[in-house]
């Protein structure tokens, strides 16, 4: 039997919302542009956050883009509403759904939590990176195994266990069981998940 | 001649019946399948609302003005006006549209209110407080007697008197169970909160709405907008998730489409997470006393209880009409009271009532067992002639005690062996659902060049609405299922009823079998003529239209396709519960019954699912696939209210404290144990047609493991969610 069969729910060390309130979101924002050359010093706007614009380039699914930000925005609106990629999802405040999980530079995150200039020179994947003519084989496990129902969560759950599955290829049920508590599903698609994710451990690449 | 609308034999189909792939299953997994909260206009403005902080409150006055100043926020208007009294946490008071989310956001905190806080009530468990407060009022009940009062007799009076009598009766003849058992409100939580993306064009809107109703919508966003429903088009392909909270655009929905048409521009507006949680849906709570009396043999003679509960500041809890649940013994009352509270007012939550209902009488049923000393099957057992499926229960309850290992595993209530302060028990509970079809519309259009396409204003929350159209045309016309191309998700298309109440399998297989064999019937008449047979002779399978017997006799379905010559085959199908009932192609009431393996510490107070058995019936199953995974689903979602989440108010400020992700607790991926589904579907059950799944197997799990873990220590902790907390304290009460 498994000593802790509850787990506990990561407090997502940066939550947006506080991250982007206050003095604190100025303090971090100054942060973030520090560094850059591009960025002349924010005007002082007082009370509000500052919305002074970098352009940066970000390299997603193989492709650079030429995205214009604020410092306070994040990898996730990018994603969404600059680059139409809206299969990672808003789903909570911080990271504790998993549903904006993405793969940068081949490790999961939660692109909600994760600012937009800090992914300057790394690589993006999206789920969208792994549909296709010829999907990844965790994409057809979830098919093949229904581990789906109104999908919501279900692009954020395929990139997690993608990313799982790179670094368990051989992963165990116990090993599922345990390590892909990150993702929150409301319909209960976990059974599903779990089959696809033993299929595709057994025969992903 | 009449067409006979009606499934083919069992075993004899080609598509239905078989497992089938969701057709959208590569959309949704990699990403590409928009849904409202992805629909990106050009030039698309963000809204956010502000919601009020306090439960109970007047509003003094509201300034939006501020929110003007913060760069990026193109507009802003309040949703309240002062003087208007604030009934629960999260009712919108302002809106603001700005150029990112990050800007609406900042704009929304920035808008003044000042309020007059006002008394808040929240308390829902105890009823006596309530009714000193002012807070209840009656919600009605249900009562059954076998015996009559005598003429001169006063009704009242009798039937205290009696029901003192049949439970002194049943207290000196076999048992008396007085207890308590309660089950906590809930959320709906949809992953893709509620809102919308509308546009318009001149002065026309279309409404990218997250919505379980296409093609009920579009009215209720034309009143309110001073313009006529043909003037809105209702679009959903994808939907995250409804269980009964989306049918209404809702004051926000219209507020953006108003946002939308005084900007010129495209304006998206979901809630916040906070605000799906505060706003957008709960399922009441209940609590209930019961006193049930029993034989000796575990025969349940009367049932007497009164429950309570709150659905929000105008409505209780469940009806009394479903007390007990699926049992209904001879001689029972069931009184309701509602408890008017200040938290966000309930919407239908999966399979509206009968959860409460069932966690609320079903616990009582198998606290019989306990105090008897009897085995809880046999006490289920004995009490099947008191629901409506008797044989229906019985043959599942074994099906799913082989399932199980009930009998190798089953030991009376706390009496099972301990590994350590770990203890076992099993527990069970029986549910029932109508499910019958919707009234549904299709219109199936056959190409000359052999295409096939169907479109209705349907939805898919999840069941794979799609996929089981696509199967039901398939099947019919002979087809593969990928020569058959499914539109849905539009209220243009030809109307089809909400997804509620386990509806939409049976209302678009009635509307697009009844579609498909009318289509055929022209097909085979051109093909007769063509080979000159006779049309009853033909057949439609495998790519083909030939002489039943003689596959080489006949034209390949493009062939037969092309004697329409020019114009397409359009076929409208139709179905409405009024006029095509009785049909074979569906029917409704179904039963199912679930048991539980749970292993719970004693020192820690922590339930840990071991095994989970749901066996189901639901008449004719059309995706073996998808049907198993809306009964996995509700499994996991009934384990999750039975044993993690509630909404949890801070009884002073009626400040609803865990409406974020991180703090509302739900199951995840390591949490929900076995799982084992059996879709009972015996020959009978084939032959009433199709049947909704969708809501039954929710009901169970609440009592089904709460019995599990009463069976496991010999103590009943009687409100749901099992968390540790509640399992330590019952432990403690007993002394165990």
């Amino acid at each position: 039997m498994k000593d802790q069969p509850h787990l506990t729910l990561p407090r997502g060390g940066v939550s947006r919302r506080a991250f982007l309130k206050g003095s604190g979101a100025t303090a971090a924002a100054a942060a973030a542009i520090s560094g850059t050359t591009a960025v002349e010093a924010a005007e002082s706007r007082a009370t509000f956050v500052a919305a002074e614009t970098v352009s940066i380039e970000l390299r997603v699914n193989g492709a650079m883009h030429k995205v214009t930000v604020e410092p306070r925005t994040t990898l996730l609106d990018v994603l969404r509403y600059r680059l139409d990629l809206t299969g990672a999802k808003p789903v909570s405040i911080d990271a504790s759904s998993g549903a904006s999980t993405v793969l940068i530079d081949g490790k999961p995150a939660s692109a909600n939590v994760v600012l937009a200039l800090d992914c300057r020179g790394k690589h993006i994947q999206t789920a969208e990176s792994l549909g296709g003519k010829d999907p990844d084989p965790v994409v057809k496990a979830f098919i093949k195994h229904d581990a789906m129902q109104c999908g919501f969560c279900t692009p954020g759950f395929v990139v997690a266990v993608r990313a799982f599955l790179d670094q368990h290829p051989n992963a165990t049920k116990e090993q599922i069981l345990n390590g892909l508590n990150g993702n929150l599903c409301r319909c209960g698609t976990y059974a599903n998940v779990i089959m696809a994710a033993l299929d595709a451990a057994k025969g992903g690449k | 001649m009449p067409v006979e609308y009606r499934w083919p034999e069992q075993g004899k189909t080609a598509v239905v019946g078989h497992e089938q792939d969701r057709i959208d299953g590569l959309a949704k997994a990699s990403g590409t399948a928009k849904y409202s909260y992805d629909i990106n206009t050009k030039q698309m403005l963000i809204a956010r609302m502000l919601g009020c902080p306090h439960a109970h409150c007047r509003i003094k006055s509201i300034d939006v003005s501020p929110a003007l100043q913060v760069a990026g926020v193109v507009t802003a208007k309040p949703m309240k006006e002062a003087g208007a009294e604030i009934q629960w946490p999260g009712e919108p008071l302002a809106v603001v549209a700005a150029e990112t989310e990050a800007a609406a956001s900042e704009g929304a905190a920035a808008v003044q209110v000042e309020y007059e806080l006002l008394d808040v009530y929240v308390d829902d468990t105890d009823r006596q407080a309530a009714e000193a407060a002012g807070r209840t009022a009656k919600g009605g009940q249900s009562i059954e007697l076998e015996r009559e009062p005598g003429e001169d007799e006063d009704e009242a009076e009798f039937e205290e008197r009696e029901i003192q009598r049949l439970l002194d009766e049943a207290a000196k003849e076999g048992v008396v169970v007085e207890a308590d058992y309660g089950i906590h409100a809930i959320t709906h939580m949809c992953l893709e909160p509620h809102g919308s993306t509308c546009e318009w064009l001149g002065d026309k809107l279309t409404a990218h709405l997250s919505t379980q109703n296409v093609s009920g919508t579009a009215g209720q966003f034309a009143g309110p907008l001073g313009i006529t429903a043909d003037d809105v088009t209702v679009h959903c392909d994808f939907i995250g998730g409804g269980f009964g909270s989306k049918f209404s655009p809702d004051a926000w929905g219209v507020v953006c489409a108003q946002l939308a048409r005084e900007t010129g521009r495209g304006v998206k507006l979901m809630l916040t997470r906070e605000q799906e949680l505060k706003i957008a849906g709960a399922r009441p709570s209940g609590f209930i006393h019961v006193r049930v009396g029993a034989n000796k043999d575990g025969v349940v003679t009367v049932w007497d209880s009164h429950h309570w509960g709150t659905g929000g500041p105008d409505s209780g809890s469940i009806r009394p009409a479903v007390v007990p649940y699926v049992f209904a013994p001879p001689n029972r009352r069931a009184v309701h009271t509602v408890i008017k509270t200040n938290t966000g007012p309930f919407r239908a939550w999966r399979a509206p009532d009968h959860p409460q209902a069932c966690a609320l009488s079903q616990t009582a049923y198998d606290d019989i067992a306990w105090k008897l000393k009897m085995d809880s099957y046999e006490v289920f057992r004995r009490n099947l002639h008191t629901t409506r499926l008797p044989d229906v229960y019985a043959a599942e309850m074994e099906i799913a005690a082989r399932l199980i290992g009930w009998k190798e595993k089953y030991h009376l209530h706390g009496q099972g062996p301990a590994e350590g302060s770990v203890v076992t028990g099993l527990g069970m509970a029986l549910h029932t659902w109508g499910g019958a079809a919707h009234d549904s519309t299709c219109l199936l259009r056959i190409h000359p060049d052999g295409g096939v396409e169907t479109s209705l204003g349907s939805q898919d929350i999840g069941t794979g609405t799609r996929t089981v159209i696509a199967m039901v045309v398939a099947e019919t016309l002979g087809l593969p299922v990928n020569a058959v191309k499914v539109n849905i998700g539009n209220s243009k298309y030809p109307p089809s009823g909400p997804s509620g109440g386990s509806t939409t399998v049976g209302g678009v297989a009635e509307s697009n079998r009844r579609a498909a064999q009318d289509a055929l019937v022209q097909i085979f008449d051109l093909v007769a003529k063509k080979l000159n047979v006779s049309a009853e002779k033909l057949v439609a399978a495998k790519g083909r239209i030939h002489v039943s017997g003689k596959p080489d006799q006949g034209l390949s379905w493009k062939e037969a396709c092309s004697l329409l010559g020019m114009k397409p085959l359009e076929v409208r199908g139709s179905y409405s519960r009024r006029e095509n009932q009785p049909s074979k192609l569906s029917s409704e009431t179904v039963g199912g019954v679930q048991m539980a393996e749970v292993a719970v510490d004693k020192r820690t107070g922590v339930v840990q699912m071991r095994k989970f058995v749901a066996v189901q019936d639901m008449g004719l199953i059309i995706n073996p696939k998808t049907a198993r995974s809306q009964v996995y689903g509700a499994v996991i979602m009934g384990i999750a209210y039975a044993l993690f989440e509630e909404r949890i108010i801070d009884r002073t400020t009626g400040e609803f404290l865990n409406c974020e992700i991180a703090d509302y607790r739900l199951p995840r991926l390591g949490d929900i144990g076995e799982i084992v589904v059996e879709l009972y579907q015996p020959e009978s059950e084939y032959n009433r047609g199709v049947v909704g799944l969708g809501e039954p197997p929710v009901i169970s799990p609440g009592a089904a493991i709460s019995n599990a873990v009463a069976n496991a220590l010999g103590v009943r902790v009687p409100v749901l969610p099992l968390t540790p907390q509640r399992v330590l304290e019952a432990i403690k009460r007993s002394n165990v």
